[in-house]
């Protein structure tokens, strides 16, 4: 147990699982990278298609190289962890959506050249939802994978 | 000697006041030779699980109802009686065909008395440690609970009864509802360098740091072998998770991957998984994961007297279940032949405590732990006319009872009771005793509540908890059985889509109104804060007050679509 990292993350605990991967200097979300490049559009959409659109991957291409690792069933709604990493070349960001919440862009993390395209996030379900992961590579492309996350009022089991 | 002749022997016998055990009748039925098993190999691996808490022999009614769909559906664990029996070639109104289902029930467990307790398994442990020098004991999980003197104790009683016993390695679930302290304090000191409690799916939720070994390695008779834990997957959902706070849990196949391969490259040569995640949940899992040669699994309860071989990218993985409340234990023998595994043999031994001589130290461990409980313990609280039990996917009697009690001490228009699947049988006219309502009810969190809900509402729960055991996908199940309903009449379609598995909702005849609100009565809810009276209080007062309960009638939904499915008798 490192005592370090868990007093480092109770210090930032306000922004959660984003802060500790800053702190950890692994990666950089957009709005803080560059703040005029915020997609606002994207973010404040209420619907998926829309929010797909505003960050131009309406049309995107299922792929196994792209490993989302999200909990069947969530342990608590709200928060839930997700984790998408790229193994395909060349990327250079990921977004995550959560189909049914009511602005489904969660997240969009952009990496610069060399870093490895990995993030992780907690999101918020409302309701059992299919999270979907969008990535982009350098020549425009997208590259999507999706994973149903159940979310249960929970007890009776076993 | 077929089933109708020997069950009229039975009958006969019985009412003549024969023992049904004597040597003559056993040599009849072959129950000298179960336990004559011989040694094969050289690995062994001795496995029992779900035992909740049950130290002395009792009864234990195998469902009539435990339904499989989609790819599940015909096969193994979903055959109930005869179609088990079938599948396994066991032969009908035999020992074992009593041991594996609830054809018959009342009248073969007075033929063949009472299963489990822990003085009889320890027997049965001992004997075979004889027979197969350096085996192992696994102890699967569900052990602390599900008896009053393991709730009163907070698991010591059965802590104690398991390190007598001799278990070398252990996972868990319902262990977990004693909090996270009190496990940790049980793995630290109780445990320490006696019994290896592992677990590669619990993490801290803040770095995912392991809170148990993931696995342990052990030297038997020259062979490294390596028992990686996996405890029920869901416990934060399906049990209180402010009693786990920091933990995670979760399924986990990329970590089990990653455990199985480390136990390799350290020199295993046979891998095991000691699991908690049920057993469809298990197959599933063993065609993903390369490299596990056997999978001995619980939580579901099943009792499954042969593995299946489930196929994946690295081979063949076997898959056990062991069933529950101490009746089973199951022997695993692996022959290794240059470093490889040559073949296997596996043996589910129903533990048949008239045929198995009481081990003299563990009965006597059992009788101190209760001895400061006794009066209580053995409180008459009524005589029962009917069957109960509780194991199937929808009503059993017990629940019923439980049903039928909270509609009318607390004045509710409806109740709902948790689909557990632990709780053991009593046979009619005998007397309930306390100890016996806490085989269905000790939880610590056991608190009973009256909550207005809406149709809608009530809906929901109801499709929610339905998805929980009828997803098509096992990952998305939680392994329990369907939520117990009293009062409200409803129609199941098990194999639609949720939001659509539950219709035609009555009450008193009255189709349920979404907007309406109806007075619903529960126990064993999960949110921190909440209270009520125990459950076993309100059913202790119902039981005082009747003396005698007639036979319960099962508000068993109405059932589409499953004419044909082996899963229901």
């Amino acid at each position: 147990m490192d005592m370090f990292r868990r007093s480092l993350l109770k210090g930032v605990s306000a922004s959660g699982a984003l802060a500790a991967a800053l702190a950890a200097g692994i990666l950089k979300p957009t709005e803080v990278l560059a703040a005029d490049e915020w997609n606002r559009a994207a973010f404040d959409s209420k619907d998926a298609g829309a929010a797909l659109k505003a960050i131009g991957a309406s049309s995107a291409t299922d792929s196994k190289d792209i490993v989302l690792t999200a909990p069947e069933i969530a342990e608590n709604g709200a928060v839930v962890p997700i984790t998408v990493l790229s193994n395909i070349p060349n990327t250079i960001s990921i977004a995550l959506l959560s189909l049914k919440n009511p602005l489904p862009l969660a997240a969009a993390f952009d990496f610069s050249e060399g870093a490895m395209p990995e993030m992780q996030v907690r999101v918020r379900l409302a309701e059992t939802t299919a999270v979907r992961a969008l990535v982009k590579t350098a020549d425009g492309k997208f590259f999507a994978t999706q994973k149903e996350v159940k979310v249960t009022v929970g007890g009776c089991g076993g | 000697m077929n089933r109708r002749e020997f069950l009229q022997v039975l009958a006969a016998a019985s009412a003549a006041g024969f023992a049904l055990d004597s040597p003559d009748l056993l040599a009849a039925q072959g129950g000298e030779r179960l336990y004559d098993l011989p040694r094969h190999g050289n690995v062994h691996l001795l496995h029992f699980t779900d035992c909740h808490a049950q130290l002395l022999p009792v009864w234990f009614r195998e469902p009539s109802v435990n339904i499989g769909f989609g790819d599940a559906a015909g096969h193994v664990p979903h055959l109930v009686g005869e179609h088990l029996l079938k599948a396994f070639g066991i032969k009908a109104g035999s020992r074992e065909a009593h041991a594996f289902t609830f054809l018959d029930f009342q009248q073969a467990a007075k033929a063949y008395g009472k299963v489990g307790g822990f003085a009889h398994l320890a027997t049965l442990v001992k004997q075979l440690k004889v027979s197969r020098p350096g085996a192992l004991l696994l102890d699967g999980g569900d052990t602390w609970q599900g008896s009053a003197t393991a709730l009163w104790s907070k698991g010591q009683d059965m802590v104690d009864a398991c390190k007598l016993l001799g278990v070398d390695v252990m996972t868990g679930h319902w262990e977990f509802t004693l909090g996270d302290k009190r496990v940790k304090e049980i793995v630290d000191k109780d445990f320490a360098g006696k019994v290896d409690f592992v677990a590669q799916n619990v993490v801290t939720t803040d770095f995912n740091d392991p809170v148990f070994s993931p696995y342990t390695i052990r030297d038997m008779n020259g062979v490294k072998v390596a028992i990686i834990g996996q405890s029920f997957p869901y416990t934060p959902i399906a049990n209180p998770r402010w009693m786990v706070p920091d933990w995670s849990f979760g399924i986990q196949d990329e970590n089990m991957q990653k455990t199985v391969d480390d136990a390799r490259a350290k020199g295993a040569r046979v891998v095991v998984v000691l699991s908690h995640n049920g057993m469809d949940v298990d197959l599933k899992m063993a065609s993903r994961v390369t490299g596990i040669d056997a999978i001995l699994g619980g939580h579901t309860h099943d009792g499954v007297p042969q593995p299946v071989k489930v196929k994946n990218a690295g081979g063949i993985t076997l898959v056990t279940n062991a069933g529950s409340n101490g009746k089973f234990l199951g022997v695993l023998d692996f022959d290794m032949k240059n470093g490889r595994i040559a073949d296997f043999r596996y043996k589910l031994l129903p533990v048949f405590s008239n045929l198995l001589p009481a081990d003299a130290d563990m009965v006597a461990l059992i009788e101190k732990v209760r001895a400061p409980y006794k009066d209580k313990l053995g409180e008459k609280l009524a005589v029962t006319e009917g069957l109960l039990y509780r194991r199937g996917n929808f009503n059993g009697s017990w629940d019923q009872l439980i049903l039928d009690a909270m509609i009318d001490v607390k004045g509710a228009d409806l109740a709902f009771s948790p689909g557990f699947r632990w709780g053991t049988s009593i046979l009619p006219g005998e007397a309930i005793t306390f100890e016996q309502l806490m085989d269905q009810t000790a939880i610590t969190y056991p608190h009973s509540t009256l909550t207005e809900m809406t149709g809608e509402q009530i809906k929901t729960i109801l499709e929610d908890v339905g998805d929980n055991l009828f997803n098509p996908d096992p990952y998305y199940q939680q392994g329990g059985d369907m939520v117990r309903v009293g009062g409200l009449a409803y129609t199941c379609d098990p194999a639609a889509t949720m939001g659509n598995r539950i219709q035609d909702m009555r009450l008193r005849g009255k189709p349920l109104e979404a907007g309406k609100k109806y007075k619903v009565a529960g126990w064993a809810p999960v949110a921190e804060g909440a209270s009520g009276e125990p459950i076993w209080e309100v059913v202790a007062r119902w039981l005082r007050d009747r003396k005698t309960v007639t036979p319960r009638q099962l508000n068993a939904p109405r059932l589409i679509g499953l004419d044909r499915n082996p899963g229901l008798a």
